[in-house]
């Protein structure tokens, strides 16, 4: 039989656990990872000459975190492992891999995507100046290199994440003036319910929530972010609280961010049919139970596929690499496959308790005043899609990418697209699923110009 | 159901011809409705890189580019906007002698068709462009021609079109064009919102098809089969950088895949495009560039502008244009049915030459005859004899 070439995208809690079916399966597959170690964003690891603990670095996860850097500590002699390495690109049956300055075209049989999540953002007056930062920045900076984004931070937003590294930035030493969260607490404990498939998770969450209280860091739900002040960078936040009152808290850092949005312009790329969420208010890639996805020989897993957290990406993983061997014609356990699926179910349920008690606040984006830059990296205003919108005509997201350059620049809308998506919508009078997804293009990330395509041997 | 008015023109596809030839044919007093399977400039018009270049284009297509550049000038007053049309030259450059000669040979012939090009040796060039690559041996500057973006010209036609009372009809594909009575019965299915797949019946005198790289089986349909070939052009763009680049830049070079060409946007961003084409599949509407040319373009770029290897590409398309074998167009009236018009097959080079050929199409199913000569891109050179 010819070897099986099963391409991995992602070293985090899924690729880690894809790779290992894989390996366990007698198969050795190629981990491509954006980052130089593997982990992913949630189990990053520090830099080598860094000391702290696992319980300090990851808390409550620190065996899950441990598990999953030795398991794929364990399995890198069975791998064609690609730590730095960026997939740019995607052509039927053909990965485009790009380390340092050399591409590589990596044709494979099965194509499992673990790409992760990154924050979703909502912008706010001021959010783009020096000292805002997203959630998942903020937690980088204190996990990989022991520094917080500021001496006073603001917490912004919504999520489960917006109480964990408050958590974690409150337990670190740092002053956090306070967690602002558009979601309504009433709107939390209704979610109580769904929330409790995942006992543990849900008693984190209410634990995190009570070291913010008992260390006296004011926690405002239901809130209405005004503006991010500061002449020269961050000075202070101005909110809206829950009683209508308008508050100003000093602060020099803010971090913020509502949940997470699948990372899925590979699978774009890929050419998989993509649905829409309706619980998320998100166009995520179309999958079968185990993770296949819409192209023949794609899978996709974690996070972004759904965004179910580190636990189900873990599972996902598994079940998406077992989805390939199995198509590939290995031989693959059901029962294996049936016990994943149960544990998967689990969390999806647990998933819409989430998005129950963090809604995304559609109404916050569409209300984003003219003058608020919308598209941070081609700076274009809110009010400059709803005018294109309203004189030039864009029934979708692509045409007004096309008329006013939302979405074109270097970020190619992943930190844009779900508010000009809003506001557009809002304009048109039309529901959020109307007016579309962007079209995902490569090169996934900016590729330099000296890059250069692999001499062949 | 039926439309209820029966219009002068139906014209088939909302791309740059189309668009522009409903808006010309709109001032000349002509009822118009335009039929577009999407969204009107969504194809080749949309995509391509946005050359506003006469030199290159065959001699005989130089009147035609003329009248066309005489419109761009006109685009504010004609559209209301500009379309960021820069007229700030648009240059040639060589690398090898052969190429160097028929660049030479070029501007010299297309004095007569009143384009004046001017030549600039390895010192002028460098003294003129110091950010040119030193190896370059020739240049030959359009100094009337430049750039614009693509995007924005075709949506604009179509809104000035509609502003001078056509009917711009988008996601409606055209099924089937049948002669009926004098004049013509276009029958079409609703591609998008809430009457999805629901058939509607245009009634027109005339017929014009400008559906692009899908014309050539509308014309196979008229029974006027031609060999048109549909192609994805490579196109990317860098991050901004600072504005330095003024001309719009070509390579011309007979060698295969060394022709690239680009150009720096007012913003920062250098657009790029050339190389080699790939295949497209005209089913699915949807074109994606090859990963392997766009890595063979970084290199031919950096060698036009070294300074842009430390640069870096933030986004690639490609798009579905129609090409025929002798790179022109068709434009003119059906030799088979009276009545029907073409004007499509710009073979990756329709841009420039987009405002006029509508301008010049609605002149010819307005009069029956035009002022600038096409009667070289006329269908019946590709006709089969029975």
């Amino acid at each position: 039989m010819a070897e099986l070439r099963v391409v991995i995208v992602g070293a985090g809690p899924a690729g880690v656990r894809a790779a290992q079916a894989c390996v366990e399966a007698g198969v050795r597959p190629t981990v491509i990872d954006e980052s130089g170690t593997s982990g992913g964003q949630i189990y990053r690891r520090q830099p080598a000459q860094f000391t702290r603990p696992y319980k300090a670095l990851y808390g409550f996860e620190a065996g899950k975190a441990k598990a999953i850097h030795c398991t794929f500590d364990d399995l890198v002699p069975h791998l064609d492992y690609r730590p730095n390495t960026l997939a740019w690109n995607v052509s039927p049956g053909v990965l485009h891999c790009v380390q340092g300055e050399v591409a590589e075209a990596l044709p494979f049989d099965a194509l499992i995507l673990a790409t992760g999540a990154t924050d979703r953002l909502l912008p706010v007056r001021g959010w783009t100046m020096a000292g805002c930062y997203s959630l998942g920045a903020a937690q980088i900076a204190l996990k990989a290199q022991a520094c917080a984004i500021g001496r006073r931070v603001v917490f912004l937003g919504t999520g489960p994440l917006l109480y964990l590294i408050s958590y974690q930035y409150a337990a670190a030493g740092v002053d956090v003036a306070a967690v602002l969260d558009t979601s309504p607490f009433l709107g939390q404990l209704n979610a109580l319910g769904p929330m409790a498939a995942r006992p543990t998770l849900l008693a984190k969450g209410i634990y995190y929530r009570a070291q913010l209280l008992l260390r006296g860091v004011p926690v405002h739900t239901s809130v209405t972010p005004l503006a991010i002040d500061g002449d020269d960078g961050v000075a202070a936040v101005r909110f809206r609280s829950g009683r209508g009152q308008e508050e100003q808290l000093a602060c020099d850092a803010v971090g913020m961010g509502f949940h997470l949005r699948s990372e899925t312009q590979l699978a774009d790329l890929a050419r998989c049919d993509f649905t829409f969420d309706p619980d998320l208010g998100q166009w995520v890639p179309q999958v079968d139970a185990d993770g296949r996805g819409s192209t023949s020989g794609v899978y996709l897993a974690g996070d972004g596929a759904r965004v179910l957290g580190a636990d189900a990406a873990e599972i996902s993983g598994e079940l998406a690499a077992l989805a390939a061997l199995s198509d590939l014609g290995l031989d693959v356990s059901t029962s294996r496959i049936d016990k994943l699926r149960r544990r998967q179910r689990r969390m999806e349920t647990f998933r819409r308790g989430l998005a129950t008690a963090f809604p995304w606040p559609a109404e916050l984006a569409r209300a984003v005043a003219d003058d608020v830059l919308l598209c941070r990296c081609e700076a274009i205003t809110a009010g400059q899609l709803r005018e294109a919108a309203a004189s030039q005509g864009a029934p979708e997201v692509n045409r007004a990418k096309a008329l006013v350059r939302v979405g074109m620049g270097r970020c190619q809308g992943r930190f844009c697209g779900a508010a000009a998506a809003e506001v557009l919508a809002e304009v048109r009078g039309d529901a959020l699923e109307q007016v579309g997804r962007l079209r995902g293009q490569a090169p996934v990330k900016p590729l330099a110009m000296t890059t250069r395509q692999e001499e062949k041997a | 159901m039926t439309a209820d008015t029966d219009v002068d023109v139906i014209v088939v596809g909302g791309g740059l011809m189309g668009t522009s030839a409903a808006f010309f044919l709109r001032q000349r007093g002509y009822s118009v409705t335009l039929l577009e399977r999407g969204l009107v400039g969504q194809q080749a018009s949309g995509v391509n890189f946005g050359n506003v270049r006469r030199q290159g284009r065959p001699l005989e297509q130089l009147p035609l580019a003329n009248r066309s550049r005489e419109i761009w000038n006109r685009l504010p007053a004609l559209l209301g906007e500009d379309c960021e049309f820069l007229p700030c030259g648009q240059l040639r450059i060589c690398y090898d002698a052969d190429a160097a000669q028929n660049v030479e040979r070029y501007a010299h012939d297309a004095r007569d068709y009143g384009l004046e090009l001017e030549l600039l040796g390895p010192t002028a060039l460098r003294a003129r462009y110091p950010y040119i690559g030193h190896d370059a041996l020739l240049g030959s500057l359009g100094p009337q021609d430049g750039h614009a973006n693509p995007r924005l010209l075709t949506p604009a036609f179509a809104r000035a079109a509609v502003r001078e009372g056509a009917a711009v009809i988008e996601n409606t594909e055209v099924l089937a064009i049948e002669r009926q009575g004098d004049g013509f019965e276009v029958n079409t299915t609703r591609r998008a919102g809430p009457h999805n797949n629901s058939s509607t019946t245009y009634r027109g005198a005339a017929i014009l098809i400008t559906s692009g790289a899908w014309a050539g089986a509308m014309a196979a349909r008229l029974g006027e089969p031609v060999p048109l070939v549909a192609r994805g052009p490579q196109m990317g763009v860098t991050e901004p950088l600072p504005y330095r680049v003024e001309p719009s830049i070509g390579v011309k070079s007979d060698l295969p895949g060394q022709t690239v060409y680009l150009r720096q946007v007012s913003r920062g961003n250098i657009v790029f495009g050339g190389g080699y084409r790939n295949d497209v599949d005209l089913e699915a509407i949807r074109a994606y560039p090859a990963p392997e040319y766009t890595l063979h373009q970084l290199p031919l770029m950096a060698r036009v502008l070294p300074a842009m290897a430390k640069a870096h590409i933030i986004r690639t398309w490609s798009g579905i244009e129609g090409y025929l074998p002798d790179n022109l167009p068709i434009m003119g009236e059906s030799a088979k049915v009276s009545g029907v018009f073409y004007a499509f097959g710009f073979s990756g080079a329709g841009f420039q030459i987009g405002p006029g050929v509508g301008d010049v199409m609605a002149e010819l199913i307005a009069t029956g005859r035009t002022s600038t000569p096409i009667d070289s891109f006329h269908i019946r050179r590709f006709a089969t004899t029975e």
